[in-house]
């Protein structure tokens, strides 16, 4: 049996967004920029797929939302504009981010600090969220945007992006938020707050890889990202991605139709899965529940190496993930564990499960017994678990 | 670049079978209690490296005989990833029937050698090397916890970050050399401050006696009295066995750029060094083959050849070339 739970790195594409997607490769292959009928027969697809995703996040008409090769690349876009518009101007000289982002955010706002801009990285409580209050004490005349994350891809905490729209607002400073992790997850609604800029990119949610976008609303800077030949409003040329526009509209569409599933029943699953693991001895989640997409567990297994609890579901063929040290090539310890200040023993025993309306319950049960006998057998193993003869004086520095 | 680094990949990719089968199956991974050590007729020792927030942890337990010194039976415990639990196990396995002063000579390399599936391919990947790989510190501990001395008498030098095991002269090396200002550099240059950050200044979760920080303000006052000597990148001269490891590194950087480089980048590839240790009698260079030479057959043996006699030649006999 093989079980796919890793839904917050990408998804497995839905059936009927590849069925939709298929006629724009053999059949429907013409530059939609060109003169003849090759290149008409196009334009029906994409004008309804970007209605569809106009609708998917209840976007203006007269708002944009530029179809992007990724996630990565619409907040760098983002935040590059903002640098070469307000920064290196001298309009302003500070941003805010998050301090648990997308590393496509702040390996950008790194940039962009080098090039001399102030940054705050705005903490995480101990709940793994980060605070509208904090936006409140760091924002100045001079702050020319804040990005926050809307959804956590590690932990799946949901952060008050409304609340810091609002101040963000009222101090007339831009607001951008990574929703990556939100749609499908719970509605997205760019009407029901001040939001500028938003990201989202379609394999999340059951689309295409290397299709992403970002809403920009109506009046708000941007600076044309790839120039050419105009494509995207002159924003980002290059021939468009045409069946990927169309499997995005369909997911989109599709993932909007599934929320209540998501919220109900995924949840429920989720919940009830999470209940089972924490039965287990020593284990701990970090953000509670309620604040947190319906679909995700980040939980430690105390004495357990992330990438060894990896390995054991592996070989029973379930995939999750770990942002902890040893799995990643960088070997750095889970920066959402580090920044909520999670006992520093426990920093490399996070796992992450995420679910998906593809998820089943007897995926859900077969996990939990290999869980089981992965814990056993490696809490054997571990050197927490192990015997130490009396008056041993142990140099793990866990044991505090 | 080049279609390698372009394509990625994972760090499981570069386990060798070896690693995978002792991940699967540790063979040495247990205990000795008191009691078992006592019906060996062996003293028990414990010994304890590395810590859970670095990421790895080992436990090593020997039973040795007090009349010969001699290891009758070696186990282990380890918080930490596939490579952590792999590379301990081995360690435990040298370890057995040697004596205590044959153990302590096993280094992490020697451990790393034996996870092999061939010769000419590592066992796991570099960066794995250096956080995983514990065997040295473990058995150093226990050694030294066996005969009743001090852990130093076997360390001949400082260790300021454990987790990458960087020492203090080659901080203060590369520090100096590169004109470092900030610990941002420093970790970029050594790994040292990367993982647990308790290196970095006073009130991580271990206590240290010298930190980043002490390092950088050091050669701050150093460079406001005038004496730092800046932006030396002139490979430096004198007797290789007496230089410091960066210096040693520049000195054969300098030879393979002069005398190596050319010809293999010709046939479209080039090396690396990634580090260089003593050991015992030797120093070992290891490198690591780039683009066409990484996948081809003679790198392992011609070239290798090559590169290790013009070392020998131009700089010390006591030179190894092991490619990683």
């Amino acid at each position: 049996m093989t079980v796919y739970l890793d839904n917050n790195a990408t998804t497995i594409v839905d059936p009927h967004v590849f069925e939709a997607m298929e006629p724009y490769f053999v059949q429907k292959y013409g530059n939609p920029n060109s003169l003849h009928a090759f290149a008409s027969e196009t334009h029906p697809g994409i004008k309804s797929a970007m209605e569809q995703i106009y609708a998917g996040i209840n976007a203006k008409r007269e708002d944009s939302v530029v179809i992007t090769s990724c996630a990565t690349e619409s907040n760098n876009w983002v935040l590059k504009s903002i640098y070469f518009e307000y920064i290196l101007t001298g309009k302003k000289n500070h941003i805010m981010i998050s301090e648990v982002e997308h590393p496509s955010v702040i390996a950008t706002a790194k940039w962009i600090e080098s090039m001399g801009c102030k940054v705050t990285y705005l903490p995480i409580n101990n709940e793994g969220i980060v605070e509208a209050k904090s936006v409140k004490e760091y924002i100045t005349d001079k702050t020319a945007l804040v990005s926050v994350m809307w959804a956590n891809n590690e932990t799946g905490a949901i952060f008050p992006v409304e609340e810091i729209a609002a101040i963000c607002k009222e101090n007339d400073v831009l607001f951008h938020t990574d929703s990556v992790q939100a749609i499908g997850k719970f509605p997205v609604d760019v009407q029901s707050f001040p939001v500028d800029y938003l990201t989202f990119s379609a394999h999340k949610f059951h689309g295409p890889k290397g299709v992403g976008a970002l809403y920009v609303k109506k009046g708000k800077e941007l600076m044309p990202l790839l120039h050419g030949g105009a494509q995207m409003g002159g924003y980002r040329s290059g021939t468009l991605n045409v069946p990927g526009i169309v499997g995005m509209g369909k997911a989109i569409e599709s993932a909007v139709e599934a929320l209540d599933f998501e919220m109900t029943n995924i949840r429920a699953m989720r919940d009830a899965f999470e209940d089972e693991l924490l039965k287990i001895k020593d284990t701990f989640v970090v953000t509670p529940r309620e604040k947190r997409t319906p679909n995700t567990i980040l939980i430690s297994f105390r004495g357990i190496e992330g990438e060894s609890m990896l390995w054991d579901l592996n070989r029973a063929g379930i995939g999750a993930s770990t942002g902890s040290a040893c799995a990643s090539e960088d070997l750095e310890a889970n920066s959402v564990m580090e920044a909520i200040g999670a006992a520093e023993d426990l920093a490399h025993t996070a796992i992450r499960f995420s679910l998906s309306r593809y998820t089943t319950q007897e995926e859900i049960d077969y996990t939990l017994k290999t869980v089981h006998d992965a814990v056993k057998r490696l809490r054997g193993i571990s050197s927490s678990y192990a015997y130490a003869p009396e008056g041993h004086e142990s140099g793990l520095a866990a044991h505090h | 670049m080049g279609i390698d680094s372009l394509i990625g990949g994972t760090i499981w990719d570069e386990y060798s079978d070896k690693v995978t089968n002792l991940m699967n199956n540790p063979q040495n991974m247990g205990e000795i209690t008191e009691e078992e050590a006592n019906e060996m007729g062996a003293k028990l020792i414990v010994a304890d490296f590395g810590a859970e927030s670095c990421g790895d942890a080992v436990r090593l337990y020997w039973a040795v005989n007090p009349e010969t010194d001699k290891i009758v039976s070696s186990k282990f415990k380890s918080f930490g990833c596939g490579t952590a639990i792999a590379s301990s196990d081995t360690m435990a396995e040298l370890c057995k029937d040697k004596t205590v002063d044959e153990a302590v000579k096993i280094t992490n390399i020697d451990v790393e050698l034996a996870m092999r599936d061939n010769p000419d391919t590592p066992a796991v990947p570099p960066q794995k090397m250096h956080c995983s790989v514990m065997a040295y510190d473990v058995i150093k501990k226990a050694a030294a916890q066996y005969k009743g001395v001090d852990m130093e008498s076997f360390e001949e030098e400082v260790i300021v970050c454990e987790c990458a095991r960087v020492t203090l002269s080659t901080l203060q090396e590369v520090i100096r050399l590169n004109d470092l200002t900030t610990i941002e550099q420093i970790t970029d240059y050594t790994k040292a401050g990367a993982f647990c950050k308790s290196c970095i200044r006073p009130g991580g979760h271990e206590e240290k006696e010298i930190y980043l920080e002490d390092l950088l303000s050091d050669y701050e006052k150093e460079k406001l009295a005038g004496k730092a000597s800046l932006g030396n990148s002139d490979a430096p001269s004198g007797d290789f066995d007496t230089m410091t490891i960066v210096q040693r590194i520049k000195a054969v950087d300098k030879v393979i750029d002069d005398n190596i480089r050319a010809m293999l980048v010709a046939d479209g590839g080039d090396m690396e060094i990634l580090d260089i240790k003593e050991n015992g009698e030797n120093v070992d260079i290891y490198v690591r083959y780039l683009g066409a030479c990484s996948g081809c057959a003679s790198s392992g043996t011609d070239t290798l050849y090559a590169i290790e006699n013009t070392l020998r030649d131009k700089l010390s006999q006591s030179i190894r070339v092991l490619p990683l």
